[in-house]
């Protein structure tokens, strides 16, 4: 199991992945909106998803868990 | 540097006869290094002996070696557990100190102690860069008197480095502990490579921790070469095996001069890779969509000139050497792809670190600019944003090497500082026809300034509200309303880029620094 974890604080954009997906090494999963900027966030292994903790809009901290993997 | 027959191994054959037998015994058990089992446990986790070592990194293996007998009337102690002499490097002569990890697990006694001061104060005067070939456990406690405090004391060692700083180039090879004490020799050293898993650098062992202070961690993650490569900063370079640190210390060395009195050689120019997207293809319209910086170093460098150092640490900016039309040049990225590209406090450290290496060695530098600015929040305000962003100021503004700025995007508020924005005496500042160059990008300019209306308005008149004052924005902070004013020197299409460059590169080769008059600057940290 690992975690994808947000490289920096922000709002989320998109959320590219759904519970079941699966996952490679260096995929996107989520797009952060961070000042101003999107800010792709990729998994470092692969897997597949057992949890989306966020959507759309919500805010983020640096570090805080986005998506949990198998 | 002499012949491979001046060698002392020149004795070896015919002439063999003549050697003193004595000699001949002693030098034969000095080169064996340590007892059979340390070689037998080295090998058995993927460590070379250290000879062998030597015999890879040079063209000819070591070809001049000092104090190989240092305590040779002691048991057990050859060479005193470090090899320290002059072999060559693509022809260059270089020294060297490698520790031997056989003998007493390559930690200091007094006389290791002394033969690296010797090796250190030989570059020196000769001015020839020195490598590093660190696999030590630290200090022999037993034998502390003579070589820890006194004025020839390992202390000396990390004050000759801090000396030779800047003068020549400093290189570390880590293969094994850099332990306590011993630390300290890669952090003042240029570039650190380190070999994943046997490398590992640390003040107190993971033991020590558990004993001092109660923390249960492995060495790994305390002090391995991964995390050191990619959490603190202090590794530059992660190299999978020994053959491949040692092949980027020769590889990396190609860059540099031989000091601080010369400039880096040119080669023979090479085409740039081919690739089916052109630049054009590449650079997002939308300055807020990310794109691959890499991408684009790939489209104006040399084909198999670009060298990364810290590739792991912060990779919202990348840093590096590469050769254009032959040129050494060193390149200072924003990296949209992570990050967003924004500048953090480690990512200003490692620019920061970058510029200073290049400055030292006359190495042009190249900033290719697409950044939104410094990261903002309480996180990076507690952590000191504003004085490592400081360093990275300081850093570029003091370069007097050629500094060529590039804007290929955005590069808004004190983002255009950092990567030599106009005002930091770039020999010229270019911009991509996509090149946004403002206070902050329209959005947030549009919402700063106009917040209250923005509130006040009915939600159907908003977006066209919005929408328009974004309009006017743009239009006050058009490109060629720069142009004309004089704040960038020059548009380029990005296929005419490399060309520019090249020709840029060339004629700034003449350039002379004039220095303030002053000991030194009182650098933030």
């Amino acid at each position: 199991m690992s975690d994808v974890r947000a490289s920096m604080a922000g709002t989320v954009f998109q959320v590219l992945v759904a519970v079941g997906d699966s996952v490679q090494a260096g995929q996107d999963v989520v797009v952060l909106e961070s000042m101003k900027m999107e800010v792709p966030v990729t998994s470092e292994s692969s897997g597949t998803v057992r949890e989306v903790r966020i959507a759309v809009g919500d805010f983020v901290n640096e570090e805080d868990v986005l998506v949990v993997l198998d | 540097m002499p012949s491979r027959k001046s060698d002392h191994r020149f004795i070896e054959g015919s002439e063999e006869t003549f050697m003193d037998e004595r000699l001949k015994r002693e030098r034969e058990a000095v080169l064996q290094g340590g007892d059979r089992r340390y070689h037998e446990k080295n090998q058995s986790i993927g460590k070379m002996f250290v000879r062998e070592r030597l015999r890879l990194l040079f063209d000819a293996g070591l070809e001049l070696e000092d104090g190989l007998f240092a305590n040779c009337t002691a048991d057990g102690l050859p060479a005193d557990g470090v090899v320290t002499g002059l072999g060559t490097i693509h022809g260059r002569t270089v020294a060297v100190m490698a520790n031997d990890s056989t003998v007493k697990a390559g930690s200091w006694g007094a006389r290791t102690v002394e033969k690296i001061l010797r090796i250190q104060e030989t570059a020196e005067r000769l001015q020839i860069p020195l490598l590093y070939l660190v696999d030590s456990a630290g200090a022999r406690i037993t034998d502390q008197v003579e070589m820890f405090p006194g004025r020839r004391g390992a202390g000396r060692i990390f004050h000759n480095q801090v000396r030779l700083s800047g003068q020549v180039p400093q290189i570390c090879l880590l293969f094994g502990p850099s332990a306590a004490g011993g630390a300290y020799i890669p952090a003042f050293c240029d570039v650190v490579i380190m070999v994943e898993k046997n490398a590992s650098m640390y003040l107190g062992s993971p033991r020590m921790a558990e004993m001092v202070i109660g923390e249960k961690v492995s060495l790994e993650e305390m002090g391995g070469a991964r995390m050191h490569c990619s959490v603190s900063g202090c590794g530059d370079i992660l190299a999978a095996s020994e053959e491949e640190a040692l092949e980027m210390a020769r590889s990396y060395l190609s860059y540099l001069p031989d000091s601080s009195q010369q400039a880096p050689r040119r080669q023979a120019p090479r085409s740039v890779a081919s690739h089916d997207k052109t630049l054009s293809d590449i650079i997002p319209a939308n300055q807020n969509a990310p794109f691959n910086m890499l991408d684009l170093i790939a489209r104006i460098v040399d084909e198999d000139s670009w060298f990364e150092i810290k590739k792991l640490f912060a990779p919202e900016i990348l840093t590096g050497f590469a050769r254009l039309d032959g040129h050494v040049v060193g390149i200072v990225a924003n990296q949209p792809r992570v990050k967003g590209g924004v500048l953090f406090v480690d990512s200003a450290d490692k620019a920061a670190r970058f510029i200073a290496l290049c400055d030292a060695f006359s190495i042009p530098l190249l900033f290719l600019a697409d950044v939104p600015g410094f990261m903002i929040g309480t996180k990076v305000e507690r952590a000191g944003i504003i004085r490592h962003g400081a360093k990275l100021i300081a850093a570029m503004s003091e370069a007097t090497v050629a500094k060529i700025s590039v804007i290929v995007r955005k590069a808004y508020g004190a983002g255009l500082y950092a990567m030599a924005g106009p005002a930091f005496e770039p020999d010229v500042c270019i911009a991509l026809p996509s090149a946004q160059i403002a206070v902050m990008g329209p959005e947030a300019a549009v919402n700063a300034v106009y917040s209250n209306k923005i509130e006040e308005l009915e939600e159907s008149e908003r977006r066209a509200f919005i929408e328009q004052k974004r309009a006017e924005y743009r239009a006050d902070i058009d490109l060629y309303k720069l142009a004309a004013e004089l704040v960038i020197d020059d548009i380029v299409q990005p296929e005419e880029l490399r060309g520019v460059l090249a020709t840029r590169l060339a004629a700034y080769q003449t350039k002379v620094a004039s220095p303030p008059r002053r000991k030194h600057a009182v650098y933030p940290v």
